[in-house]
C-alpha cells in the first residue's frame, strides 16, 4: 500500500494527512484526525452511520479513499452547524429530541443536510428516499421525518396524534 | 443477568450505604474543586449546579435522563440546575446496575427518589444549625432553602459543606413527595446527552481514546463453540504497524482453551486487514452438523413424535378437545435473530500493576466484572469500570464476551491501553441469538364458541431437558394459565450457537405466535380477537398467581384492550380498499410483559399487489401511576413499534450451514428502513393506581401478532412463520 500525504478540506480548514491511499476517509478522519463523530457501523456502505458531506453531496465515509477525499470539501457532524440547512437541522434535532441510542445520528444530520442542499421543500417521499440509505436500529424514523419537514420550514406533522 | 432484581437487595446495599455513603462518595465523584459530595449520587458546585450521578448503563431507552429526575424531584431542584455524570459500575455502592428486563423503573423508582430525599434532609438539617432554627421551619424549591419566618432565603452550595457532615437518614424512612407536588416528574425532559450527540462528541465505547491507545481487530472462530487447532501469525506481525496477534477465550470455550485471535495494531484499520496474513485452523468437527434445514428437519420430527417434556399440564385436554364442537390446529415458527446494534461491539482495557481498567458498552457491566476476573484469575475489586454510552443495546449488550476478551489482551499487553472492535461481520456472526422456535396448535372451541381446550407443543433449543438461554417458555403462558383443560408440551434440539436476550426477550417471538392463533381461533368463533380476549380473560383479577413473577392482572389487560379500540375506532379487521383498489386490513394485539400492558392495532395496505404498507398504528399501554418522562416514554413505544415492524416484515433471519452463521453484512440482515415505517404511531397510557414500571420492552410484542392479523384481514393469507411473506 502506497502511503501518500492529502490535503482536505475539513469543516472549512485545510488539513494535510499521511496515510495509505486506500485508507478510508472514515478511519481517516477517526483515528488520525481524532474526530470522532463520523461513526463505524458495518464498513460495507450499507447502514450510512459515516455518511459525510463531500463538496455537499452526502457520501458513505467508510467508501470514500481518503485519496478521492483529497482536494475536497468535506462536512462532519463537527462541522455541520456551519452549513445553515445543518445548523437548522441540529436546531430541530434537539428541539424534538430526534436520538434514542444516538450512534446513527450524525449520519443522519449529514444525509439530511445534503437533501436539503439539494431540495429545499421535500416532499413526503422525497424526504423517504433521501434518508432510506441511513438507518437507524433504534427506528427514531418519526423524528427524523418530522425534524426534516421542520428544518425546511413545512407544516408540522407529530406523526404521533391519534 | 440475574434474570429477576431484587429490589429488596438494592435497598441493602443503600441502606449499607447510608453509613458508607459520603465516605464513598469522596471516592467516586469528588473531581471538581470546590464541588461537595453529599452522597454516591450528588455533588453540588459553589454555584448551585448540582451533579447528580446516573447509575445505569444507557443505550436509548433514556435511563440517564430518567434516574436523575427522580432525585432531583425529591431534592427540589430546578432541573437547569442539574448536570448529569454517568457513575462508575460498582454494584457495591450503586446497587443493581444493568439495563435489562424493563427492571430499572421498577426497581429504582422508590430508591432514587430516596437518594434525593435523604439529601434535601441533610441540607435542611445543615441550614437549620446555621440559622438557628427549627428544620421544619424551613422550606426548599428550585435548589434553594428558605425560612418564610425571617424571610430568609439562600442556594443549597451555602449549606453543602454543612450538609456534608450530616449523619445520612434511613433511606427507607425518608418522607417522600405527594405526587400532587412533582415539578420534574412527570415533565418532558430531553435526553441529557442529545446536543453533544447533534456536535459529535465522543460519548460512545468506540469512541475512547486516550494517548498511547493501540487496537485490535478479532479473528473468531466462524463456528460457535470451536477452538483453535493452530495459528501462525508471522507474516501478519511482518506488516508495518502490528504489535501483536493474542490467543484469547471469549468466555464461550472451555477454561484454557482459545476460540479467538486478537490482531494488534496502532491503527483499528491495520489490524483489521493484518488478519488476511494470519493462518489459523479450528477444531470444528463438532459443530459441522448444526445447520438451519438441520433444525427445520429436527422440529418436524419432534413435532410429528409429540412432545419429550410434560411443561404445563392442566385438567384433561385430549378428552375437552374430543368433546369441542370444533377444534383448530395451526403451526408456527420463527428464525434465529441477531440483535444488530449500529454501534458494533467493542471494549477498552488497560491493565497496570495487575490491576485492569474497563471503558465499555455494556448493558450489564458488573456480570462484566465477574466474567473478566474469573477469566484473569484476579478479584473483582481489581477490575474499575468506566461506564460509556451504548450505541444501541436490545439485549446484545448483556453478555459481555468484549469485556472478557479485551481484559485478556490488556494483561497480554501490560500498560498498554488497547481497543478491541468487532467488524459488522464479527458482530452479525457472532452475536447471541434470539432462538428461533416452533409452535403445534390445537384448540377446542365449545357449542357456544367459547374456548374450552388448548395444546401447545412448542419445539426450541436446549440442552439436558433445559432450555437455553432465552429459549424458556413461560408455562402460565395466556390462555393456558385460564383454561381448565390446557397443556405446554417442549421438546428441545441441540445447536452450537450462543443464545440471548432479544429486546422483549421470549414475548416477541410468543406473542407472534400466541395472538396470531387465537385470531385464529377468533375467527373459528366468528368473533373478532379483542372480543375473544375480553371473553377469555373474564373478569378482572389477578391470573394465576405465581411467587416471583408478574402477574398479568385481566381488569388492566381488557382496560388497554377496550382502550387501543376506541383510539383506532376498531370495527373488526375490515378495510374499505385503498383509492386505486388496494387491499386494506386492520390487525390486533395484545401482550403483557416485563409488568407492562399493550394493546395494538395496525393499518397496512397492500401495494404492486403483494408489498405490505403500513399506514398508522395505534397503541395503548398501562405501565402504572406515573409516566417519568413523558416525551421519551412516546419514543420508546414508537422505537418499539418500529423494531416490532422489521421483525415481521423485512427479511430478518439468522441462517446457519455447517454450523456457521451466514449473515455477513445488512444486506443479508436487514433493519427496518424510513421508508417502511408507517407514518403515524399514535401512543396513549392510561393511569392506573399500580407502581410505575418499565417501557423498554413491553410495547413491542403485540405489534407482531397485529401485523400478521391486518395481512389476513386484507387478504386472508394466514401467515404463520416469521418473517411474514406473501404467497
Amino acid at each position: 500500500m502506497s502511503q501518500g500525504k492529502f490535503a482536505l478540506t475539513i469543516n472549512r480548514k485545510p488539513v494535510s494527512v499521511t496515510a495509505d491511499a486506500d485508507k478510508p476517509l472514515l478511519w481517516v478522519l477517526r483515528e488520525e484526525l481524532k474526530m470522532p463523530g463520523t461513526k463505524f457501523g458495518c464498513g460495507q456502505g450499507l447502514c450510512g452511520a459515516c455518511t459525510v458531506l463531500l463538496d455537499g453531496q452526502a457520501v458513505r465515509s467508510c467508501q470514500t479513499p481518503v485519496s478521492a477525499a483529497a482536494g475536497h470539501k468535506v462536512t462532519t457532524i463537527e462541522g455541520a452547524s456551519a452549513v445553515p440547512q445543518g445548523a437548522k437541522l441540529v436546531e430541530m434535532w434537539r428541539e424534538i429530541d430526534v436520538p434514542q441510542c444516538g450512534y446513527c445520528q450524525a449520519g443522519q444530520i449529514l444525509s439530511a443536510t445534503a437533501l436539503l442542499l439539494a431540495n429545499p421543500k421535500p416532499s413526503d417521499e422525497e424526504i423517504d428516499a433521501g434518508m432510506n440509505g441511513n438507518l437507524c436500529r433504534c427506528a427514531t424514523y418519526l423524528r427524523i421525518r418530522r425534524a426534516i419537514r421542520k428544518a425546511a420550514g413545512m407544516a408540522d406533522v407529530t406523526g404521533d396524534a391519534a | 443477568m440475574s434474570a429477576v432484581i431484587d429490589r429488596r437487595g438494592f435497598m441493602a446495599a443503600s441502606l449499607v450505604g447510608a453509613g458508607a455513603l459520603a465516605f464513598e462518595a469522596r471516592i467516586a465523584l469528588a473531581q471538581d474543586p470546590g464541588a461537595v459530595p453529599l452522597n454516591a449520587f450528588i455533588r453540588i458546585g459553589a454555584d448551585n449546579k448540582v451533579t447528580i450521578g446516573s447509575k445505569n448503563p444507557e443505550i436509548g431507552q433514556g435511563i440517564r435522563t430518567m434516574l436523575p429526575m427522580l432525585i432531583a424531584e425529591e431534592l427540589d431542584l430546578s432541573w437547569d440546575q442539574v448536570v448529569i455524570e454517568p457513575t462508575l459500575a460498582n454494584d457495591k455502592i450503586y446497587g443493581v446496575q444493568s439495563a435489562g428486563g424493563s427492571n430499572s423503573t421498577p426497581n429504582n423508582w422508590l430508591p432514587m427518589r430516596q437518594v434525593g430525599a435523604a439529601a434535601r434532609a441533610m441540607i435542611l438539617s445543615a441550614a437549620a444549625k446555621e440559622w438557628g432554627v427549627d428544620a421544619s421551619s424551613l422550606t426548599t424549591a428550585v435548589g434553594k432553602v428558605s425560612h418564610a419566618a425571617s424571610g430568609r432565603s439562600a442556594p443549597y452550595a451555602a449549606f453543602a459543606r454543612g450538609a456534608a457532615t450530616e449523619t445520612a437518614p434511613d433511606l427507607a424512612k425518608v418522607a417522600l413527595k405527594d405526587p400532587s407536588r412533582f415539578t420534574i416528574i412527570g415533565q418532558s425532559k430531553i435526553g441529557v446527552d442529545t446536543v453533544a450527540i447533534t456536535r459529535g462528541k465522543p460519548l460512545f465505547g468506540i469512541d475512547v481514546d486516550m494517548p498511547g491507545l493501540i487496537h485490535g481487530a478479532i479473528i473468531k472462530a466462524p463456528a460457535h463453540g470451536a477452538t483453535i487447532a493452530s495459528h501462525d501469525a508471522g507474516a501478519a506481525l511482518k506488516r508495518k504497524g502490528v504489535i501483536a496477534v493474542v490467543p484469547v477465550n471469549s468466555n464461550s470455550v472451555a477454561p484454557g482453551k482459545f476460540d479467538t485471535l486478537v490482531v494488534v495494531a496502532d491503527s483499528w484499520w491495520t489490524a483489521k486487514n493484518a488478519r488476511e496474513a494470519v493462518k489459523v485452523t479450528w477444531n470444528d468437527a463438532a459443530q459441522q452438523g448444526f445447520s438451519t434445514q438441520a433444525y427445520d428437519k429436527g422440529a418436524a420430527e419432534a413435532l410429528a413424535a409429540g412432545p419429550q417434556i410434560a411443561h404445563a399440564k392442566n385438567g384433561d385436554v385430549a378428552k375437552a378437545l374430543a368433546g369441542a364442537a370444533k377444534t383448530i390446529t395451526a403451526d408456527y415458527s420463527y428464525p434465529f435473530l441477531a440483535h444488530g446494534t449500529l454501534e458494533p461491539q467493542n471494549c477498552t482495557g488497560r491493565w497496570v500493576d495487575g490491576k485492569l481498567e474497563i471503558w465499555a458498552p455494556s448493558q450489564a457491566p458488573n456480570n462484566g466484572r465477574s466474567d473478566t476476573a474469573a477469566m484473569l484469575g484476579i478479584k473483582g475489586e481489581d477490575i474499575t469500570i468506566h461506564q460509556t454510552r451504548i450505541g444501541g443495546g436490545f439485549g446484545r449488550r448483556l453478555i459481555n464476551d468484549y469485556m472478557v476478551m479485551a481484559g485478556q489482551v490488556a494483561k497480554a499487553l501490560p500498560g498498554r491501553p488497547v481497543k478491541i472492535l468487532f467488524d459488522r461481520t464479527d458482530d452479525l456472526r457472532h452475536d447471541y441469538y434470539r432462538p428461533a422456535g416452533w409452535h403445534r396448535f390445537t384448540a377446542g372451541l365449545d357449542a357456544k364458541g367459547d374456548l374450552v381446550a388448548f395444546r401447545d407443543h412448542f419445539v426450541s433449543f436446549g440442552k439436558d431437558g433445559k432450555p437455553i438461554r432465552a429459549a424458556e417458555m413461560s408455562p402460565f403462558e395466556f390462555p393456558v394459565n385460564v383454561l381448565a383443560d390446557s397443556e405446554i408440551g417442549i421438546t428441545y434440539l441441540p445447536t452450537n450457537l450462543a443464545t440471548g436476550w432479544l429486546r422483549a426477550p421470549t414475548s416477541n417471538a410468543v406473542s407472534f405466535v400466541y395472538q396470531s392463533f387465537m385470531d385464529e381461533i377468533a375467527q373459528a368463533a366468528g368473533i373478532d380477537l379483542p372480543e375473544l380476549m375480553r371473553r377469555t380473560l373474564g373478569a378482572p383479577r389477578d391470573l394465576a398467581v405465581v411467587p416471583g413473577r408478574p402477574v398479568l392482572h385481566s381488569g388492566r389487560a381488557r382496560a388497554v384492550i377496550d382502550g387501543v379500540c376506541k383510539m383506532a375506532g376498531w370495527q373488526g379487521g375490515k378495510l374499505a380498499p385503498g383509492p386505486k383498489g388496494e387491499k386494506r386490513g386492520r390487525g390486533f394485539g395484545f401482550y403483557f410483559s416485563h409488568r407492562g400492558y399493550f394493546a395494538e392495532v395496525v393499518d397496512i395496505t397492500i401495494t404492486d399487489g403483494a408489498n405490505v404498507r403500513v399506514d398508522k398504528v395505534w397503541a395503548c399501554g398501562d405501565i402504572g401511576s406515573q409516566i417519568i418522562n413523558p416525551i421519551n416514554a412516546r419514543h420508546q413505544v414508537q422505537g418499539a413499534v418500529n423494531e416490532g415492524l422489521g421483525q415481521g416484515m423485512v427479511e430478518q433471519k439468522i441462517e446457519q450451514v455447517k454450523g456457521v452463521v451466514q449473515a455477513e453484512s445488512f444486506g443479508d440482515f436487514p433493519l427496518i428502513r424510513i421508508e417502511q415505517v408507517p407514518r403515524e404511531i399514535a401512543v396513549q397510557f392510561l393511569k392506573t393506581d399500580y407502581p410505575p414500571t418499565g417501557l423498554g420492552e413491553p410495547s413491542l410484542p403485540p405489534v407482531i401478532p397485529a401485523l400478521a392479523n391486518a395481512i389476513f384481514a386484507a387478504t386472508g393469507q394466514r401467515l404463520r412463520q416469521l418473517p411474514l411473506k406473501l404467497a
